[in-house]
């Protein structure tokens, strides 16, 4: 019994039940499959996280999001700028307590650079309703290349605790149609 | 009874049992219990909180609840129950003296020492920083200093525990090689070890920056050693757990391993890969690489994941193999059906083996896939797939042990059979809703750790879609459910501990349909590799390996139809 010490000495050498053997060979090839299918995904697979990062100071990703609000914003909703970057451009967004910022309006089916910081607290990146999460650390700049698809208005969820007024903190990514 | 030397001989499974093992296993035990009374009534009102409808606490509140739960059932009434379970499985099952029972109560005092204190801490409010305490959100000293004294306490367990092994081995207090419940005892230690070190490692430098001796905490560097601690525990837990379970199929049916070899490799494949599980939690992470990411969150080729696959054949088997030796071995499933269903420590065993595979296993697996990780990443499906685990898993399991440590250990006859029968399945029916409409919810993109999905207070605001809402409501309910369950235990455990009747000296108990070592007799021995049939067991594991694989592509799927990113 499993409470006892084996009833076999030896029990390393007692041959295997072929019921066993296989469902030992089986599960073992199937994690391999699954090992090797996130690996395919990298050569074939749209959706893969980008491994361009680079460590920056918090007031230096500050500087870069008002330069870009500077030149592109386009209008203004409420306390946020909306900031329409040039397609093929670079996008900033920060994460800070309690908000993202700035808004953002993308053209479908332009491809953009997207940088993610925080300046204070780690915060999670959250695009609703498409459900991409994205960890966002400060003193960490993270690059990605995205294509919106789709057009409407999405809202960004901070998805990391973040402190006391941490479910108020979104904000707002449009995509219009191409001009 | 027979006391020598401190000694007393079981009358149910003729172990000798050693007085102090026995005093510490009660203590750490009843300990365990008073958290998870205090930890779950965190959880209700966590989920009452998320029922949009009933939005029980303020926002302060809630995360200082979150902050506490998390704290008081996965680390401390875990830990301690999980000390209960290393005595156990040294002293008892070896016939042997428990090494340095002072060091062992200077365990149980730093753990509740320090349990205490970062209770308290969080209590005066200035330390919600949830169980992850990621920086730079800071902590009060009191919360890092009493989980440093709670982990060097559990430290000092694995000693006595690994101390108690040496002793049994000189004095050999038993024949051959240890039992397996045993064994999967030394994987949970050995991993506590490691995952205790790792505490330390980060705990420490973070203790002194909250008390301005260290000026920075690098965030990343902080999640990945933090994580070695946070995401390995869980595996002390899962190899605790598995013992278990092997231990109450043993108790219960008189089940034996289908082979030692198999099962004790498995055990061995925790503890080679399953450390690697740190990198669970940075897959979305900047400045972690891709290569580094897939071989670490597979385990090196999903090779701890085979090890729990394994388990998954070999404990329903050994089951199934027990009950038909007693023949019960018309069709597929009589040994099954005629299982002792009405005794809760069977029942909670086997549904905890089942949803700790179907629920928690397979959404695990799926989460932790690299890209797929980018449409679950810190939503409800997280914690959704951890209740499975961790509770409907680990803590099940051990509720189920705890029927049959109460007349072995406590000498005292279960209170309100009635109420035990049920227990389980009130457990069981609550934690699998817990679980399924919380990954129902993060499927939709419900974040968690957060109070208020209406975004009622925001700047600008985001509507989730009603499903979303519903699927919290059923969460509520089901949390209710859960709730109910664990008071149930709670009742019934604190009643038979007190005040149940006492089991004579020479009393025999009836542990199920086939209890003590005799038992054993009656299972064929294995090396007859012939006779063994388990046809039962190989379609259960044919249906979930369906379902993993169904469940794994159609997560493909939906990832693929997300924006192009790379």
């Amino acid at each position: 019994m499993a409470i006892t010490p084996p009833s076999e000495r030896l029990w390393w050498k007692e041959p295997i039940h072929k019921v066993e053997l296989i469902w030992v060979i089986v599960a073992f090839l199937w994690g391999v499959a699954m090992f090797f299918t996130m690996i395919w995904w990298h050569g074939f697979g749209q959706q893969n996280m980008s491994n361009e990062a680079y460590r920056i100071q918090p007031y230096q990703f500050a500087e870069k999001v008002d330069a870009m609000i500077a030149a592109h914003t386009v209008r203004q909703e409420g306390a946020f700028p909306v900031v329409k970057p040039p397609p093929g451009g670079d996008v900033y967004l920060m994460g800070r307590v309690y908000m993202w910022w700035p808004m953002i309006e993308l053209e479908k089916g332009q491809t953009y650079r997207l940088h993610l910081s925080s300046i204070d607290l780690q915060h999670g990146f959250s695009l609703q309703p498409l459900n991409i999460n994205i960890q966002v650390h400060p003193g960490y700049e993270s690059v990605m290349t995205i294509t919106p698809t789709s057009s409407g208005e999405f809202g960004i969820v901070c998805n990391e605790y973040c402190g006391l007024g941490h479910h108020t903190m979104t904000g707002r990514i449009y995509v219009v149609e191409r001009t | 009874m027979t006391t020598t030397n401190g000694f007393r001989i079981c009358p149910t499974t003729g172990l000798k049992v050693h007085g102090a093992a026995e005093s510490l296993i009660k203590a750490n035990a009843v300990v365990a219990v008073v958290f998870l009374l205090i930890g779950g009534l965190f959880g209700l009102s966590i989920a009452l909180t998320r029922w949009p409808a009933v939005h029980l606490l303020p926002a302060d509140w809630f995360y200082l609840a979150l902050t506490a739960h998390g704290l008081d059932v996965l680390l401390v009434w875990i830990i301690f129950f999980e000390m209960a379970v290393l005595y156990f499985a040294s002293a008892v099952l070896l016939n042997c003296r428990l090494a340095a029972p002072r060091w062992a109560w200077a365990q149980f005092g730093l753990m509740l020492v320090g349990a205490v204190m970062v209770n308290v801490a969080v209590l005066q409010g200035n330390s919600s920083v949830m169980f992850t305490s990621y920086p730079p959100l800071q902590a009060s000293p009191w919360f890092y200093l009493g989980l440093i004294l709670f982990a060097v306490g559990a430290l000092i367990g694995c000693a006595v525990f690994f101390g108690t092994l040496v002793v049994a081995k000189d004095e050999k207090t038993y024949q051959g090689s240890v039992p397996l419940v045993t064994f999967g005892a030394v994987t949970a230690a050995i991993i506590a070890v490691f995952t205790l070190a790792s505490g330390a490692i980060i705990l420490i430098p973070t203790w002194l920056w909250s008390v301005g001796l260290v000026s920075n905490i690098d965030p990343l560097m902080y999640k990945l050693v933090w994580w070695g601690m946070g995401h390995s525990s869980q595996q002390i837990n899962v190899s605790a757990h598995v013992a278990v379970w092997y231990a109450i199929g043993a108790m219960v049916l008189g089940a034996k391993p289908i082979s030692e070899k198999v099962s004790r490799t498995a055990f061995l494949l925790y503890i080679l890969f399953l450390q690697l599980a740190s990198a669970h939690h940075l897959l979305v992470e900047p400045g972690v690489s891709s290569s580094w990411k897939i071989f670490n969150t597979s385990y090196a080729m999903y090779l701890a994941v085979l090890g729990s696959m394994i388990h998954g054949l070999t404990v329903p088997g050994s089951i199934e193999a027990a009950q038909r030796a007693k023949g019960f071995n018309k069709g597929m499933f009589e040994w099954l059906r005629k299982a002792p269903w009405g005794n809760p420590a069977f029942a909670g065993m086997f549904m905890s083996l089942v949803m700790f595979g179907f629920l928690g296993g397979i959404s695990g697996v799926v989460m932790g896939t690299e890209q797929i990780n980018l449409i679950m990443h810190n939503t409800l499906y997280v914690p959704g797939h951890f209740h499975a685990t961790v509770v409907a898993g680990t803590t099940l399991a051990f509720m189920a042990i705890t029927y049959l440590l109460v007349p072995l250990i406590f000498r005292r006859h279960v209170m309100f059979p009635k109420v035990a029968k049920l227990q389980p399945y009130v457990f069981a029916i609550g934690i699998a809703g817990i679980s399924l409409f919380m990954m129902g919810a993060g499927t939709l993109g419900v974040p968690r750790r957060h109070w208020d999905i209406t975004f009622a207070d925001a700047l600008t605001t985001f509507q989730f879609s009603p499903a979303a809402f519903l699927m919290l409501a059923l969460n509520g309910l089901s949390a209710i459910l859960a709730a109910l369950g664990g008071a149930m235990y709670i009742v019934v455990v604190v009643a038979s501990v007190f005040f149940g009747r006492r089991i004579g000296d020479t009393e025999k108990v009836q542990l199920g349909p086939a209890t003590g070592t005799q038992a054993a007799a009656a299972v064929a021995s294995y090396g007859s590799a012939g006779t063994l049939r388990i046809p039962g067991t190989v379609m259960l594991v044919g249906v979930f390996f369906v379902s993993f694989v169904l469940y794994y592509f159609v997560n493909w799927k939906y990832l693929a139809e997300l924006w192009p990113l790379r």
